[in-house]
C-alpha cells in the first residue's frame, strides 16, 4: 500500500507509548531509521491494522489525546492509510483528537444516574469546571448504576489511572480541585489497563466497594451464576479451583466438542445479550463450518444503559469467564478468543488481565490444555466508547481496526465473521451459563426456569429502589417478586425493561421469561429493570433515551442516522407542547427506523418512547 | 463487448406477484429490474460493492422481520418481493422526507421525482430541523467538495480506497448525524493523498462532488445540461485508450466522465483523462 503522510511527527512520548505496544520499528517503512539495507532490500510488512485500536488507545492512555503526529507514526507501523485511521479515531467517544486536559472526567448522565439525581451533579460540575468538552463531559451510561449518580475519571499518564466515583452527591463537588471530587465510597484508583498485566488485581483497589457489593443476594443459597461472588477471592485462581473451578471444562473434554454441543443444544440455553438465540445451534453453525480458522469472540462491551451484570461477572468471578470461554473454543473448533471488553470498565480490565495472564501461566490457556491435544489463548481487546461496538459485526469491524460499524447480515458471523472466517460471538453472561450446564448436565440445568426460557437470569436492578444491584432468578419469577426483593422506594409508577432499547411496562405481574415479557409486548433484553417513581420526570427520560440513541448511532445508514436526530427534536418540541403532529411524526419516523436500519440499534431506537406514549401516556 | 462468465444456475423468485428468473447470485435489484421494477437508488453504484446506507431500495420479502435492501440482499430460490407494498413505500416515503430535510438534494438526479411519487414532504420538521448545511471545500483547480449535499453514501470513500483507486485520501470521519467526508485532520485536499482521478466523482450520486468548471457554472447560472452534448472518444494520453465521454455546452467542455460499462476501466480515469481537457 502506498501511503502518503502529511510532514507532522510525533513527540518522544508518542512514539514511545506506539513503540511500547509495538516494539521497536524493524524497518524504515515502519517508521524506523534509514538504513544501508532498506536500500537494497525491498521489505513488505505485514499488515497489521488490527492493532489500530490497541495504538490509538496507547496514545490516548499516555497523553490524553491524539495528535497529527502521533496519528501519522501509527499508521506508518501498522501500514494503514491516515485518512481512514482518522475516521476511526473519531469514531469512538473515549478518544480525542484535539488538544484536551490529561485528566477528563465523564459525569453519567444516563437514565439509571438520571433517576437518582445525575442532573444536578452534571449542573455542579458544569459550575465548578465549565461548559463540557476539556476536563470533563456527559457521559453515557457507565454500568455503575447500583452506586448511581456515577462518575469516572480517566488519567493519562505513565501508568493511566481511573478514579470511580460513586453515588456522587452534587453538595460533594466542591470548590477545591475537582480531582479531589470525594465520594462516599472514595475514589479508587486502578492502575488502568495495559501497564498492569499480571500485577495484583487488587492493588490500587483501595475505596471502591467490592464486586460483591452490587449483589445483594450475595453469599446466598441457590445462586448459581452468582454462587461465588463475594465468597471466592477474585485474584485467586487456586480459590477458584478449590471451589468447583474447571470441573466443568474437565467434563468438556470427556464429552468431546460434538458432546459440549449436544449438552448446550439440549439445555435449552439462549443468548443473554438481548436477541435470545439459542447459543447450541449457534456453536453447531460455527463448528460445522469447512472453513478455518473459527473464531471465538466474547463480548463484553456492556453498554445497554442500565446494565452491569457483565461488569460485577467479570469483576467478581473472572475465571468463570476464562473457563467458559475455554469450552466454547472447546466446542466450536477456536484457536484464538477476542475477549471484547469496553472501556468505561477499568477494574474488571484489569482483573481479565490478572485471570488471563494466571491462567496461561498455569497450562488453563496456550498450547496442550489440561493435558489435551487442544490449543486456545485469549485476546483481551478494549473498546473506546461506542455502544454500537456492542453489535455483533460491528465488534468484528472494531477488533480488525476499522470504524466500530455494523455489516449488513447475511452472511451471518458463523459463516464469515471476523477476519472474514466463521465466528461465534457470546455475551459474559451466556458463556458463564456453560459452566453449571456442563457441571451438573443439560437435564438439571433445564429442571430450572420455564419450558421455553431455561435456566437462571441475572436483573439489573436500579433506579428508585432500596436495594440495586444484580440480582439472580430462576425464570418464570414475576416483576412483582424482583421488586419486592429490590424493594421500592415509594410507588413504582413504569419500570423499564431492557434498557433503552426495551419498553416501559406498569404490569408488576409480568412473568420474567423470554416469551411472557414478549407477550406483554416487552423485551428482557440485557436484564435491565429500572424502576421509577412519581418523583423522576419522564418527559426528561424520554429525552435522555433520544440523545443517547443520536450520540451513539453509527452514522451509516439513513432511517438511523436522521431518523434518531428527528426524534429528539420532537421530543424536545412535545416536551414543551403537545402536538398530534409530532406524535404522528415520531411514528412515521419510528417505524421507518424500526423497518429499515441496518442493524438493532436503529431497529429499536423508537422502542422505549413508543411504548411509554402508548402505556404511560406521557404526552396525553 | 459482454465478458465472459462461467454459466449460472437460474433462480425462480417471485416479485409482485410476477415470476422472474434471474441468475444465482443476483441482488432482488436484479431481479427487480429484470421484471421492469423501478426501484429508486442512492447509495447503489453499478461499479462497487453494495453498501446498502441509503436504504431507500428497501422491498419487503416475506417472511422477513424487517425490510430487506434490494440492492445488496441476494436472492434465494422461492423469495417473494413486493417493492411497492404499503411497508414498503411508507419507509421510502419517511427517508426521502429524513435525507431532503437534513441534506441539499437539488442536484441529485430523480430525488424530486422520487418525492413527489412517494409523497414525502421534507418540510414536516420544521424550520428548526437539523441539517448538514456548511460551505463548499474549494481547496483546488479541479473538483469542489460541496457536504451540504453529501448523503453519506460511502461511493467516494470506497472508489478512493481498496475497490478502485487505492489511494486512501478520504475516510469517514465522526459519527453519528456528525459524521462527514474527510481527510486526516480534515486537510486541504492538496495536502493529502488525493492524485485528483476525479473517480470520486465520477459516482458521487447527489453531486457533492463535481467538476470546478461545473460548480462555477451553476454559481453563475450558466449550467444548461439541455444544451448539452455527450461524446464518447478515446483518451489521447496513453496507450491504455480508457473511453472518456466529453460533455459539452456552448462549444466547451464542462465535464468528463466515463462509461461504466468498459469492460477495462469500469469509469475510472487518471487525472490527465478527467482533468487535462484545457488544451483542446
Amino acid at each position: 500500500m502506498d501511503l502518503r503522510f502529511r510532514d507532522a511527527e510525533p513527540t518522544a512520548e508518542e512514539r514511545e507509548a506506539v513503540d511500547a505496544l509495538l516494539g521497536p520499528p524493524a524497518t524504515a517503512w515502519e517508521g524506523g531509521r534509514r538504513t544501508e539495507t532498506d536500500l537494497r532490500v525491498a521489505a513488505r510488512p505485514e499488515s497489521a491494522r488490527d492493532l489500530l485500536l490497541p495504538a490509538l488507545h496507547a496514545v490516548n492512555d499516555r497523553v490524553g489525546w491524539i495528535s497529527e503526529g502521533a496519528l501519522d507514526y501509527i499508521c506508518r507501523r501498522l501500514t494503514v492509510p491516515p485518512a481512514e485511521a482518522y475516521g476511526v479515531a473519531t469514531f469512538y467517544a473515549l478518544l480525542s483528537v484535539k488538544p484536551r486536559p490529561p485528566r477528563v472526567l465523564h459525569v453519567c448522565t444516563d437514565l439509571a444516574c438520571q433517576a437518582k439525581g445525575a442532573d444536578a451533579v452534571r449542573r455542579r460540575v458544569e459550575e465548578r469546571l465549565g461548559p463540557p468538552g476539556q476536563s470533563w463531559q456527559p457521559s453515557p451510561c457507565l454500568g455503575l448504576c447500583e452506586r448511581a449518580p456515577a462518575a469516572l475519571a480517566l488519567e493519562a499518564g505513565s501508568p493511566p489511572t481511573a478514579d470511580v466515583y460513586g453515588p456522587v452527591l452534587p453538595e460533594q463537588v466542591t470548590d477545591g480541585l475537582w480531582t479531589d471530587l470525594p465520594a462516599t465510597a472514595g475514589p479508587s484508583s486502578n492502575g488502568a489497563a495495559g501497564g498492569s498485566r499480571g500485577e495484583d488485581p487488587r492493588a490500587g483497589d483501595t475505596g471502591e466497594p467490592p464486586a460483591e457489593a452490587a449483589v445483594p443476594q450475595a453469599g446466598q443459597d441457590g445462586l448459581v451464576l452468582l454462587r461465588r461472588i463475594g465468597v471466592a477471592d477474585p485474584a485467586s485462581l487456586d480459590g477458584y479451583r478449590a471451589d468447583g473451578g474447571y470441573a466443568a471444562l474437565r467434563r468438556a473434554f470427556r464429552l468431546g466438542p460434538a458432546g459440549v454441543i449436544r449438552e448446550v443444544l439440549e439445555s435449552g440455553l439462549v443468548g443473554r445479550g438481548g436477541a435470545a438465540f439459542p447459543t447450541g445451534r449457534k456453536w453447531d453453525a460455527t463448528a460445522r463450518q469447512p472453513d478455518h480458522p473459527h473464531y471465538l469472540v466474547c463480548n463484553a462491551d456492556e453498554s445497554e444503559p442500565g446494565t452491569f451484570k457483565d461488569r460485577v461477572i467479570m469483576e467478581g468471578d473472572p475465571y468463570a469467564l476464562v473457563e467458559a470461554m475455554t469450552i466454547a473454543a472447546y466446542a466450536t473448533g477456536c484457536a484464538k478468543g477476542y475477549l471484547y471488553i469496553r472501556g468505561e470498565y477499568p477494574r474488571a480490565i484489569r482483573r481479565l488481565e490478572h485471570a488471563i495472564a494466571t491462567a496461561r501461566a498455569r497450562g488453563l490457556l496456550g498450547t496442550g490444555i489440561l493435558g489435551h491435544a487442544f490449543d486456545f489463548d485469549i485476546e483481551l481487546r478494549r473498546g473506546a466508547g461506542a455502544y454500537i461496538c456492542g453489535e455483533e459485526t460491528a465488534i468484528f469491524n472494531s477488533i480488525e481496526g476499522f470504524r466500530g460499524e455494523p455489516r449488513s447480515k447475511p452472511p451471518f458471523p458463523v459463516e464469515k465473521g471476523l477476519f472474514g472466517k466463521p465466528t461465534v460471538v457470546n455475551n459474559v453472561e451466556t458463556l458463564v451459563n456453560v459452566l453449571p450446564i456442563l457441571e451438573h448436565g443439560a437435564q438439571a440445568y433445564a429442571a430450572i426456569g420455564t419450558e421455553a426460557s431455561t435456566g437462571t437470569k441475572l436483573f439489573c436492578v436500579s433506579g428508585n429502589v432500596a436495594r440495586p444491584g444484580i440480582y439472580e432468578l430462576p425464570f418464570g419469577a414475576t416483576l412483582r417478586d424482583l421488586m419486592d426483593l429490590a424493594n421500592p422506594v415509594g410507588e413504582p409508577r413504569a419500570v423499564l425493561l431492557g434498557g433503552a432499547a426495551g419498553a416501559f411496562v406498569t404490569d408488576l405481574d409480568i412473568p420474567l421469561t423470554f416469551e411472557g415479557t414478549r407477550q406483554a409486548g416487552a423485551t428482557l433484553g440485557s436484564g435491565v429493570v429500572l424502576v421509577l417513581d412519581d418523583s423522576v420526570d419522564l418527559k426528561a427520560m424520554l429525552l435522555r433515551i433520544a440523545e443517547f440513541f443520536r450520540d451513539e448511532s453509527c452514522g451509516q445508514c439513513v432511517p438511523c442516522r436522521v431518523g434518531t436526530v428527528r426524534q429528539e427534536e420532537a421530543l424536545h418540541r412535545l416536551s414543551e407542547r403537545v402536538d398530534e403532529r409530532d406524535l404522528l411524526l415520531l411514528r412515521e419516523v419510528g417505524q421507518t427506523m424500526r423497518d429499515a436500519s441496518i442493524c438493532g440499534l436503529g431497529q429499536t431506537a423508537w422502542n422505549a418512547v413508543e411504548s411509554a406514549i402508548d402505556r404511560l401516556g406521557v404526552y396525553r | 463487448m459482454i465478458p465472459l462468465q462461467p454459466p449460472r444456475r437460474l433462480v425462480d423468485v417471485e416479485v409482485d406477484g410476477e415470476s422472474v428468473r434471474v441468475p444465482e447470485g443476483s441482488t432482488i435489484l436484479d431481479a427487480c429490474t429484470a421484471a421492469g421494477k423501478d426501484v429508486p437508488t442512492l447509495c447503489y453504484g453499478d461499479t462497487l460493492t453494495p453498501k446498502n446506507a441509503c436504504r431507500v431500495c428497501v422491498v419487503e420479502v416475506e417472511g422477513s422481520r424487517t425490510l430487506a435492501p434490494a440492492c445488496s440482499r441476494k436472492v434465494e430460490p422461492g423469495m417473494t418481493v413486493g417493492t411497492d407494498t404499503e411497508r414498503a413505500r411508507h419507509s421510502r416515503k419517511v427517508v426521502l422526507e429524513l435525507l431532503g430535510s437534513s441534506v441539499d438534494l437539488s442536484t441529485t438526479p430523480r430525488a424530486a421525482e422520487w418525492i413527489e411519487e412517494y409523497g414525502a414532504e421534507p418540510g414536516r420538521f420544521g424550520a428548526d430541523a437539523a441539517t448538514v448545511e456548511q460551505p463548499a471545500k474549494v481547496d483546488n483547480e479541479l473538483y469542489v467538495r460541496d457536504y451540504a449535499k453529501c448523503i453519506l453514501c460511502y461511493k467516494c470513500v470506497d472508489a478512493c480506497g481498496d475497490q478502485w483507486q487505492n489511494t486512501f485520501a478520504i475516510g469517514v470521519a465522526g459519527r453519528g448525524f456528525d459524521a462527514t467526508i474527510s481527510t486526516e485532520f480534515d486537510a486541504p485536499l492538496t495536502d493529502s493523498a488525493c492524485v485528483y482521478c476525479g473517480n470520486c466523482v465520477e459516482v458521487c450520486p447527489t453531486g457533492a462532488l463535481s467538476f470546478k468548471t461545473e460548480f462555477d457554472m451553476r454559481a453563475a447560472g450558466t449550467w444548461d445540461e439541455s444544451r448539452q452534448t455527450e461524446t464518447t472518444t478515446i483518451c489521447s494520453y496513453c496507450g491504455v485508450g480508457c473511453n472518456l465521454t466529453l460533455h459539452v455546452q456552448d462549444n466547451k467542455i464542462v465535464k468528463v466522465t466515463s462509461p461504466h460499462d468498459n469492460p477495462v476501466t469500469h469509469g475510472n480515469l487518471c487525472v490527465k483523462g478527467r482533468f487535462g481537457f484545457g488544451y483542446v
